[in-house]
């Protein structure tokens, strides 16, 4: 059906001795990317939200994480994040540090590591990063002190991992669990686009029978197919008898050059509009991680449809942050390992 | 090791013994609660036998253990899917056997996040030796002696059949 990625992640799983994001036993310890996690980790991530949804609809609140610190370090604005990373960690009856870091230490002259090292100091045990930069959530897991877990929320074009996660419930949700039956079509900005980096690696990851990536030739990486997706250059061909059509947002703060003519004419070409989305499967929904640009990639009617579950991603968001704050947090494995020596 | 009876036998004198006791008690409409995942797999079949008006529940503890910062998240987290309403609810807690205590701990915090019942029955099909906490069960299907190194686990649902294990841990 589609060119399959060279690299099955499944294949590589117990030979990464380089993933740091895995303990001895293969569980989760930090999650920094969907890159080298099995079909295992990702459907475990997916279950567990599945129940921490139950208790989001329900109870809201229960005591796994009593006692733990989570600081949200943040270099980059943000507010949906944010807010459900701390309203997820609150959840799970964790204390929640929310550090705007532009505006304090660094801006005094304190280094990254320095900044750090004040955090462990204060007894934390997990550090949600956000930065510009790609790899600052590896850069960071590789120099904490053994108990810290680290969660990526975002690093530069590289990747938005939980993000990718809660894509992947909403279209579980939705759409079933087997993948293998679904195409999927990624539209707009993949160039400068983390969350679809992500996307695209849950994907495959979880067997998705297509993948595609839509948008103009200046916004789609050139080696895109590498990564085991067909590539289409026409909103109407990219859409047409897809299960899912997943909107992007056009990131102009990244864009250096004129990589674009202009909004309304990305909006002709480009903006998913009631007319174009009868193009997809009749049951087809779609999605966009957020924040929206009306009339810019699509139109208000389409977003506020009842086709859209823009608004289910945001409350989705919670229990899939819930699920993996929890698998990463729980068991003292440096108190087991250090017991074993 | 001590035999046990079949898990049929002993679910026949716990249906007896626990409609005996709501009766004693003029419980009429309890609700159901069976602890993931034997306790479910053995209230399914107490829930018919009775012939409950409410749905059946059931309860993943999961998030209420006491040894999570131990031993971290089980892999297999299944979703709890007790009513919205256990207020003022007389409440009947299927587990398959009470050892420590300490689920059945977990299982009425987290009733209790739900809200305030009016009673809680316990049933187990097996109460066994090593109680860590101040639990006993209200009925109970067979009372065994075990040593600590020995473990007893309902294999299920189809069909139901003890597992019993020597862990080698004192």
């Amino acid at each position: 059906m589609v060119n399959k990625p060279t690299r099955r992640t499944d294949d590589l799983i117990g030979q990464d001795l380089w993933n740091i994001q895995l303990d001895d036993q293969g569980r989760l310890k930090h999650f920094l990317t969907i890159e080298g996690l099995g079909t295992n980790i990702l459907n475990q991530i997916l279950d567990t939200a599945e129940s921490f949804a139950g208790v989001n609809e329900s109870v809201k609140k229960v005591p796994l994480l009593r006692g733990k610190t989570i600081v949200n370090l943040f270099f980059e604005a943000s507010t949906r994040t944010r807010t459900t990373f701390e309203l997820a960690a609150k959840r799970l009856s964790a204390d929640v540090l929310n550090m705007n870091i532009s505006v304090s230490a660094t801006s005094k002259g304190e280094t990254l590591l320095d900044t750090l090292r004040n955090l462990e100091a204060m007894q934390t045990d997990m550090f949600v990063v956000r930065h510009a930069d790609s790899g600052t959530a590896h850069f960071i897991a590789n120099h904490v002190a053994p108990h810290i877990r680290v969660l990526n929320a975002g690093d530069g074009r590289h990747a938005h991992p939980t993000q990718a996660m809660l894509d992947m419930f909403t279209i579980r949700r939705n759409k079933g669990a087997d993948f293998g039956k679904l195409r999927v079509a990624i539209v707009g900005d993949i160039m400068h686009s983390r969350v679809a980096r992500s996307q695209i690696h849950a994907l495959n990851t979880l067997n998705t029978g297509e993948v595609r990536v839509v948008g103009p030739k200046t916004l789609i990486p050139k080696d895109i197919e590498s990564m085991g997706v067909s590539v289409f250059h026409d909103l109407e061909n990219g859409i047409k008898d897809a299960d899912v059509v997943i909107m992007l947002r056009l990131q102009k703060e990244r864009m250096s050059g004129a990589l674009l003519p202009s909004e309304q004419e990305y909006y002709e070409l480009y903006g998913l509009t009631e007319e174009r989305f009868k193009l997809a499967k009749p049951d087809a929904i779609v999605m966009h991680p957020g924040p929206i640009n009306r009339g810019v990639e699509i139109e208000s009617s389409v977003a506020d449809g009842d086709r859209s579950v823009i608004l289910d991603q945001v409350t989705y968001g919670i229990a899939v942050r819930m699920a993996v704050m929890s698998m990463t947090l729980g068991g003292n494995r440096t108190a087991q390992d250090q017991e074993k020596k | 090791m001590t035999h046990i009876a079949e898990p049929e036998k002993l679910l026949e004198k716990l249906a007896t013994d626990l409609e005996n006791l709501l009766e004693s008690r003029a419980i009429e409409k309890p609700l159901m609660v069976g602890i993931h995942t034997g306790g479910a797999w053995l209230a399914e079949i107490l829930h018919k036998q009775l012939k409950l008006e409410d749905d059946l529940s059931t309860l993943d503890i999961s998030f209420y253990r006491d040894d999570f910062s131990r031993i971290g998240m089980n892999p297999q987290v299944k979703t709890s899917s007790l009513p919205p309403q256990v207020e003022d609810r007389h409440i009947i807690l299927v587990d398959d056997v009470l050892q420590t205590g300490r689920t059945i701990r977990a299982a009425m915090n987290e009733i209790f996040d739900y809200g305030r019942p009016a009673s809680i029955t316990l049933a187990c099909l097996i109460e066994r030796t090593g109680r860590e906490l101040p639990i006993q069960a209200d009925v109970v299907g067979q009372i065994l002696e075990l040593n600590d190194d020995e473990q007893v686990k309902l294999a299920g649902p189809e069909p139901l059949a003890w597992e019993i294990k020597r862990t080698g841990l004192k």
